[in-house]
Order: C-alpha cells, then sequence, then structure tokens
C-alpha cells in the first residue's frame, strides 16, 4: 500500500493507504483529526474546508495522492498557529457573537471565513455584504446571519486590505 | 417529593421543598419533580388553552424524575448528567446557567454532561415538543438549592455561625470574618446514607444570570473544532461502516451479485444483507478502513433489490390521495359569507447537517451504542429486543448532535448499528451519507390544509380548517406518553396519537367565533419514513391560517395588523404583536415587489409574532448563484417572542434566527420531489435549504420580559410565524395568494437528478480546481 505524508497542522505526518482515498478521510479516519466535518462528500456544503499551503480547499474532494511531501495542510485545529495566537481573529470573532448553535458546521464555516477575507484582502478592499452572499457552506441550524456579523467583525480584526495598488482601492468603492 | 407547601398561594412557602442529599465522597445533591395537582378545569373548544403538550409531557415526567442530581467536587466544580439531548438548542447553557444561578456559583464552574439511557427515568428522558427546558427547570433548581443549602449549613458547623449568617456567591461561602470555597467543603457536606433535606428556592428577584444573554457554554470547544460528535469518538474496533441503500425507499436487498469482488476492495473488511424492518432501515452494509473506501464499495456494488413501501407513488398520487382523505367541513351557517381556500405542501427533508450515525459494539453478551437520541430509554428497550439481550445488558451513551429538528427522536442509526455489529460481530462506526439522508431519511410529511372563513357583516362567524397529511410517525416516545396519560388529558379520544397531538398543539390566536379544526392521515407509519420535522403541524396549519387571515382582512377593508390587533384573543400575544408592528416598522412605504407581511403564533406556553419583509422584483428573483436556487428574498426579519419566563435571551434569539431561516426555505425554496417511489434530491445544491445568498441582511429578535414564571418551549416556537410572514409578505409584494409550498416546488427542476444506482454520488477527485476560491461552485 502506498505510502504518504504530508505536513498537518505543523506536524509531519505518514500513513499508508490507497492513492485514491479522499484527504478527509485520511485526516478523520486514519490520523484522528476530527475537525473537518462530513456533510455531503460531494464539494457542497464545505464542512470540511480547510487549508492547503495557506488556501481553502475541500478534502473531501481531493485524493491523497495530489498532495505531496512538502504540502501543509491545516485544519480547524491548527487554525490558531497560523496567527500565533490561542485563538485565530476569526474565531474570537465568532465567540463575540456566539455565532455557533449545533457546531457542526462551524469549523468549515470559520475556515472558508478565514480564506475568504484573506481572499478579498489581497486584492485591496473591504469585505462587503455581497461577498458574504457568494458564501456556500450549509448551516442547517440557520445562523446564517451571525455567520455574517462575525465576518465582518474577524475581518476588522484581521487588518487592512493590501494597499500596493492605487487603483484597488478605487475598485473597493465601486 | 411530597411537597405539600407547594400547594398553598403563598409565595414564600411555594419555594420551600424537600430536596435529597445521596451518598458520595462528595455532595450530591437531588431533586424530583412536584407531581401536578389534579387539574380541574374543564376542556374548552380549543383545549390548548388549558392544557397542551407541555402539559402532557410534563405530567409524563413528573413521577419519576427522582435522580436529578447536582455533584459539587472538591475542586470547586459542579457537574449535572443532562438527562434530555443537546443538539444546538442552546439546553446545556440554560441547564447551567439555572444552576450557576440557583447554587451560587460562576457559570464556568458548571460542567453539564448528557445522560447516558437510564431506564428508570422512563418518559423522563425524552427531549422533544420544545418541553425540555419547561420540564426540567424547576428540578433543576431544587438539586442546586438542595446543595447551596448543606453548603452552607456545613459551612455553618465549621465556624460555628449561624446559618443565617452565612451565604453562597461565585462558588464561595462567606460570613462574618468568615471564607470558605465550596470545593474546601464538599469532602464534609458529603453523606454516607441518602437522606431529605428542606431548603427553599431562591426569590426570583436573586436571579442574576437567569433572564440575560450568556454565550453557549460549548461555543470555545466549537470553534477550535473540539466538540465531540458521534463519528468523532476513537471507540476500539469501530471501523468506517456505510449501507448501500435500495433504489427506492425502503426496499430490501435480495441478494448481492459480486460479494466477492467488493470484499476485495482496498481496506473493505465485511460486506453483508441488512434487511429492512420498521426499525432498520437497511441495505448492504459495507465495513472498511476509511468511509471512502467504504464509499467505493457501495459504487462498486451490485444487488438485486427487493421492492419498497411506496414504489410508484409520486407527488400527483400522494396529493390525490390526501384530498380523498380529507374531513368533511361543517356545513356553511346560514346568512353568512365565506371564503375557502385549499393549500398544499410538499414533503420537505427533515435531516439535519450531521448525518444519521451512531457507533455501536454488540457481542453476544452485551451492547453498546453511542448517537445523539432525544429518546433514548425507548431506544434502549428496542435494542434489546432486536438484539435478544435484556435490557440491563445495553447500555447506551447519549452523544452531542448536530443538529435534530425532531429527527433524532427517531433512533434508526442506533439500530441500524447495532444490527450491523451483531451481524458482523464486530464494533461499527456508522454513517449515513448525504445522499441517503436526503432519499431514505426522514422528512416533514406532505399534506393539505383547508381553510374556510365565514363572515358576516364586519364579523368573523366562524373559522373551519381541515388538515389532512401523510401520517407522521409518533412511534419514538410521544405515542407511549400519548397511550399511558390518555386518561388525563382533556379533549383526548380515541382518534389515536395523531389527532391528541394535533388537539394539543394546534390554535387559532383570533376571537373567529365558533373554530373547528381537524386532521385527518393517510398511510401508515411504515410507508413513508416522516417525523415531526421542526414543529408537527404548525408551520403549515399556521401558514393556511395566516394567509386566510389576511384575506378576510382585505375583504373587510382591513389592513393586516390593525385586523390582527382587533381579532387577537389573548393579552400576551396583543402585547407581542403591538410590539411587532412597532418595532418592525409595520405598514412603512415600500417600493412595488417589496412588501411585509406579519403573522403570529402561539404554541409551547409561549407567543411569537413575526415581520418579513420581502423583495419579489425581477433583478431579485432573477439573480444566478452557479448550482444554487435564488428566487425572492427576504430582506428583513423581525421576531418578538414572548417564552414566558426566558432563561438565555442570546440563545433564545439564536432559536428564533434559525426557525426564521427554515420558515423562510419552507414557503420559498426547500421540498422535495417524490418520484416513482424515490425522493429526487440528493444533496444541498439540490435541496434548497436558506443559504447565504437566501439570508436578510437584517435580522432583529425581541425578548419580551418575563410574563410567567415558567420557561416556555422556544426550539420550535419560531418556525410557524416566520414561514406564515414570509408567504404573506410575498402574497402582498406579487399580489397573488400562494397556494402550494414552497412556491418553486412545481416550477421545472433546477437540478440534474443523481442516479437512483449506485444509490450515492462517488465523491469529486478534482477538488483542487476549487483551490484558493473560497466561492466557487462544487467542482463536479
Amino acid at each position: 500500500m502506498p505510502n504518504h505524508t504530508f505536513i498537518l497542522n505543523g506536524k509531519r505526518v505518514h500513513v499508508d493507504c490507497e492513492d485514491n482515498v479522499r484527504l478527509l478521510w485520511v485526516i478523520r479516519d486514519l490520523l484522528g483529526v476530527t475537525g473537518p466535518k462530513y456533510g455531503c462528500g460531494l464539494d457542497v456544503c464545505r464542512a470540511c474546508t480547510s487549508f492547503l499551503n495557506g488556501k481553502s480547499f475541500n478534502p473531501c474532494s481531493v485524493p491523497v495522492s495530489k498532495i505531496s511531501s512538502h504540502d501543509k495542510i491545516t485544519t480547524i485545529e491548527g487554525l490558531p498557529a497560523t496567527v500565533g495566537r490561542a485563538l485565530h481573529p476569526m474565531q474570537q470573532a465568532w465567540l463575540d457573537y456566539d455565532v455557533a448553535q449545533c457546531g457542526f458546521c462551524q469549523p468549515g464555516q470559520i475556515m472558508n471565513a478565514v480564506a475568504l477575507v484573506e481572499k478579498i484582502h489581497a486584492e485591496g478592499r473591504e469585505v462587503r455584504e455581497s461577498d458574504l452572499d457568494q458564501i456556500r457552506n450549509i448551516c442547517r441550524c440557520g445562523t446564517y446571519f451571525r455567520i455574517r456579523e462575525a465576518i465582518m467583525a474577524g475581518a476588522a480584526a484581521m487588518g487592512k486590505p493590501a494597499h500596493h495598488h492605487h487603483h484597488t482601492k478605487k475598485h473597493a468603492r465601486s | 417529593m411530597r411537597d405539600s407547601a407547594c400547594s398553598t398561594a403563598d409565595g414564600v412557602s411555594r419555594r420551600r421543598f424537600i430536596g435529597y442529599l445521596l451518598a458520595g465522597p462528595t455532595l450530591i445533591a437531588a431533586a424530583q419533580l412536584h407531581v401536578s395537582e389534579a387539574r380541574a378545569a374543564i376542556p374548552t373548544i380549543q383545549p390548548i388553552d388549558l392544557f397542551d403538550l407541555s402539559d402532557l409531557l410534563n405530567l409524563a415526567a413528573a413521577a419519576t424524575s427522582s435522580l436529578i442530581k447536582v455533584v459539587v467536587g472538591s475542586d470547586g466544580t459542579v457537574s449535572f448528567e443532562l438527562p434530555r439531548a443537546e443538539v444546538g438548542q442552546g439546553l446545556t447553557t440554560a441547564v447551567a446557567m439555572t444552576i450557576a444561578d440557583e447554587l451560587g456559583v460562576a457559570l464556568d464552574a458548571v460542567q453539564v454532561s448528557l445522560s447516558d439511557a437510564r431506564p428508570e427515568l422512563e418518559f423522563n428522558q425524552l427531549t422533544g415538543g420544545s418541553n425540555s427546558l419547561h420540564s426540567i427547570f424547576t428540578p433543576v433548581r431544587m438539586a442546586a438549592a438542595s446543595a447551596r443549602t448543606q453548603l452552607v449549613s456545613t459551612a455553618s458547623r465549621r465556624f460555628g455561625v449561624p446559618s443565617g449568617l452565612l451565604s453562597l456567591a461565585d462558588g464561595l461561602v462567606t460570613g462574618p470574618g468568615v471564607s470558605a470555597t465550596i470545593g474546601s467543603l464538599t469532602g464534609d457536606a458529603a453523606v454516607i446514607s441518602d437522606r431529605r433535606i428542606q431548603a427553599e428556592l431562591k426569590p426570583a428577584a436573586q436571579l442574576a444570570l437567569v433572564g440575560t444573554a450568556q454565550p453557549r457554554i460549548d461555543a470555545h470547544d466549537i470553534v477550535t473544532g473540539r466538540k465531540v460528535f458521534a463519528m468523532d469518538l476513537n471507540i476500539p474496533g469501530a471501523l468506517p461502516t456505510m449501507v448501500c441503500r435500495p433504489p427506492t425507499i425502503n426496499g430490501t436487498a435480495r441478494t448481492i451479485l459480486n460479494r466477492t469482488v467488493v470484499e476485495n476492495l482496498p481496506g473493505v473488511t465485511d460486506v453483508a444483507i441488512i434487511p429492512y424492518t420498521p426499525y432498520v432501515p437497511g441495505g448492504v452494509a459495507v465495513r472498511a478502513q476509511t468511509f471512502g473506501q467504504c464509499i467505493d464499495a457501495i459504487e462498486a456494488l451490485r444487488v438485486d433489490w427487493g421492492p419498497g413501501t411506496v414504489d410508484g407513488k409520486s407527488d400527483a398520487s400522494v396529493l390525490a390521495d390526501l384530498h380523498k382523505r380529507e374531513e368533511l367541513m361543517t356545513p356553511q351557517l346560514p346568512g353568512t359569507k365565506s371564503i375557502e381556500q385549499l393549500f398544499t405542501f410538499y414533503f420537505r427533508p427533515g435531516d439535519p447537517l450531521e448525518t444519521n450515525c451512531a457507533v455501536a459494539d454488540v457481542t453476544d453478551r452485551n451492547a453498546t451504542v453511542w448517537s445523539s437520541l432525544k429518546s433514548p430509554v425507548v431506544a434502549q428497550e428496542q435494542l434489546a429486543r432486536d438484539l435478544g439481550l435484556p435490557n440491563s445488558a445495553v447500555t447506551v451513551h447519549v452523544t452531542q448532535g448536530g443538529g435534530s429538528f425532531g429527527r433524532h427522536l427517531f433512533s434508526d442509526a442506533a439500530f441500524e448499528a447495532a444490527a450491523i455489529s451483531q451481524k458482523l460481530g464486530k464494533p461499527v462506526k456508522l454513517m449515513w451519507a448525504r445522499t441517503d439522508n436526503f432519499r431514505q431519511g426522514r422528512v416533514h410529511p406532505m399534506c393539505t390544509s383547508r381553510i374556510r372563513i365565514s363572515y358576516a357583516g364586519s364579523n368573523v362567524i366562524a373559522f373551519d380548517q381541515r388538515h389532512t397529511s401523510v401520517a407522521t410517525d409518533f412511534s419514538h416516545g410521544f405515542g407511549e406518553i400519548i397511550t399511558a396519560f390518555a386518561a388525563t388529558i382533556p379533549g383526548a379520544d380515541s382518534g389515536g396519537y395523531a389527532n391528541t397531538i394535533f388537539t394539543l398543539t394546534q390554535n387559532v390566536p383570533y376571537n373567529f367565533g365558533l373554530v373547528t379544526q381537524a386532521l385527518g392521515e393517510i398511510y401508515t407509519y411504515d410507508s413513508f419514513n416522516t417525523s415531526s420535522v421542526r414543529n408537527i403541524y404548525s408551520p403549515d396549519v399556521v401558514t393556511a391560517t395566516e394567509l386566510m387571515t389576511d384575506q378576510i382582512a382585505a375583504v373587510l377593508g382591513q389592513d393586516p395588523y390593525s385586523f390582527r390587533r382587533a381579532f387577537v384573543r389573548d393579552p400576551r400575544m396583543l402585547a407581542v404583536l403591538e410590539k411587532l408592528a412597532e418595532v418592525g416598522n409595520w405598514g412603512r412605504p415600500m417600493p412595488a415587489g417589496t412588501a411585509q407581511g406579519i403573522a403570529i403564533h402561539n404554541e409551547y406556553k409561549g407567543r411569537c409574532a413575526c415581520l418579513v419583509e420581502i423583495d419579489c422584483r425581477p433583478a431579485t428573483v432573477r439573480r444566478t448563484i452557479a448550482s444554487g436556487f435564488t428566487g425572492p428574498r427576504v430582506t428583513k426579519v423581525v421576531v418578538v417572542v414572548d417564552v414566558g419566563m426566558p432563561i438565555n435571551t442570546l440563545g433564545l434569539q439564536a432559536q428564533m434566527m434559525g426557525g426564521a431561516m427554515d420558515g423562510i426555505a419552507q414557503v420559498l425554496s426547500y421540498s422535495l420531489h417524490l418520484q416513482d417511489g424515490h425522493y429526487l434530491e440528493g444533496s444541498w445544491d439540490n435541496a434548497y435549504y436558506t443559504r447565504q445568498w437566501n439570508t436578510p441582511g437584517e435580522v432583529e429578535v425581541i425578548v419580551m420580559p418575563a410574563t410567567t414564571n415558567e420557561p416556555g418551549g422556544a426550539g420550535e416556537l419560531g418556525v410557524s410565524p416566520a414561514m406564515a410572514a414570509t408567504a404573506c409578505a410575498y402574497a402582498r409584494a406579487t399580489g397573488t395568494l400562494p397556494t402550494s409550498f414552497p412556491i418553486n416546488h412545481n416550477q421545472p427542476l433546477g437540478f440534474t437528478p443523481y442516479p437512483t444506482m449506485p444509490p450515492i454520488p462517488q465523491s469529486p477527485v478534482d477538488g483542487l480546481k476549487n483551490l484558493g476560491k473560497p466561492t466557487a461552485p462544487p467542482v463536479s
């Protein structure tokens, strides 16, 4: 059986399994890291959202063979370490707005929110309500409104948008 | 507990009671429910006024709750095993607040866990009917007050200071010149044999936490990924297990045509037929090293399937059967005019985001299961029957649930996991696929509601409602309660469980003269898999009622709010309605194609009203979201709720907000299409529950100050008025009365259905196409 190795939440891990097994199951079933949740296995619900080398993705839809030995995977458990604090500002915003109900979707919601804000800030603009309308993560408890509030607060706490292009700021107001 | 003082009218002695101290190394204080006084009331036209479903469930819980225990640890923590489920509704937080307040400790000193199934609790371990806090609030306070009393008297003995001079706050007993932590007192406060203790509840004015806004006690665990759900458990040997399910609802596997091929797939350890029974959905079980390999095995399986229980049935044929079953209207009163309308509500999914799941370890001698169960005592009994084991050999652990909405009143995941574990002789971690939850899960039953409102001059003379529904399955414990207590329920008749529950929950909150509401049901419990999906009948009954209330208001030339205000028949409801109109700015000018709608609802000892603003303009309706349904958008929701006595206002606001998202979905988008004995929907991009692009940008929830001294139910209360208000707003914005729900159900399908065989779609392999694209639609 093929051996796979990568960095998971800052630690090198090794696992023996078939190439086609989706990374979600490698992380959950074989490595015992259970923050990312299964809600569909179809790239739809986004409950498993994690980071690959700092960029968001859904491990339910990626075979482990596509992950190489130098890749860094971050799950909700590893998120605080990415900012060197006990909690990422987005996690703190989630607490401040008491976002969670059952909590099942929230690891994915938080990871997706961080990725969305980082992407928008990198474009040199602030997060808009219309950006929030594009978020696909399912919350069957229906705490969507508090998610929106927390993302706005979390985005503010994550710092200012990049300003390296003059024209992007103008674009942000359009 | 024999609490004679409780029956007196004196406010002070009503707080005094006899609690219990139980033997243990540290202090264990306990209490049981006060058995309700016999009720002398005579039922009227609307039994809910005097005795509702909450009362029924409370009465059922009253006899056997002697084991509600508060344990004080030597580290100063206070622990409590909650004999209820936590599925996101915030019960553990509300209970922790109650204990902290009554005992005198900080909220974070209280640890609430979920109790295993305890058969001695009988009916008192059922989480349903939005009844949990209502039934457990006072017993929890009594246990905590007993603990406080014993801690104070222990300090009194230690310091030689009279108890009256000591007080307990923030985990510290203090008095003139003395102070001790409860952790330092609990050893001395412990008793070596069980005994009674006289104690007294704090006056309401001294409750500092109750009625405030507190964040969930598990919030930190949630945001860090540490909250443990059933599938996160690490039970030795319990390998991932899934079931290849039939192509039609409740079909049975006859033969596996390629067993050897599948058994030899990588990671697969076992393949076995699990026959359908009314308790075990079944199919072909596969156990493997990973769930991914279970999915691979399901894709590969070739099975000869027997028929299901509703083969050939489709939306249209069920609708025809409903029409045939509809109860007759009473003859119209002479000299009155009337308006009449029939409304249709299609099947809706009933499953939460966490798919149906359970861990089971069954041996020849005993069985242990772990699952989110709202009726664990009934589950334990059924497991014992199914497995051929004595009750005492079956252990049922209740795990934290990833949502429920009534689904976990049914324990089929636990039954199925146990059946598989027994057959394989190995522990299993059973998880349903998402597509299974849509296609074989439990659904809100399809139903129709006919309403006739008779009027003369400017007065409503009569209101008649005939609700006809695919049977709602109550075989999860409600049924046993009703059987056991049928004689004590005013208005209960021989019409069966469903009619009793319909009578105990449904009402018209207006002075509409002679009111008749009747239920007719079709099919048996083991045809369609149904459940009480976040409120049993109310969302549909209330939506039909409120749409027709707007219609009669229009006939009589009145504004929807003024009409309701004039006809509402209860002062608490009136107060809620008036607050709603004020906060929601009822009647503000709005552009064409947009409108407000309002609706009210009375249930679970609570009153709730909702105002919705909707945008039905073409530019909004025609927004495009890849693989998503847009349609009309609710832009604002205001909810005003009077739950009687609010415990955690932040949690109540969360429940109302969530209920509103359900209401929006049920009017605009969320349903299942039944075709030839199966549902077409197979993913969240097929079944359109509310998504961010459907979410209102403004949500406000007002929790009214306490109006009674007991907390009413809140988990379901917000759904009905939000659903009704959304429908009313849509009718006013478009000038068209919607008569079938959701309104998009009979539009062309917005998705291509997954095939029925293999029964679940394979996971994509090109997910990295979406790397760094957090809002991209799913890869194929």
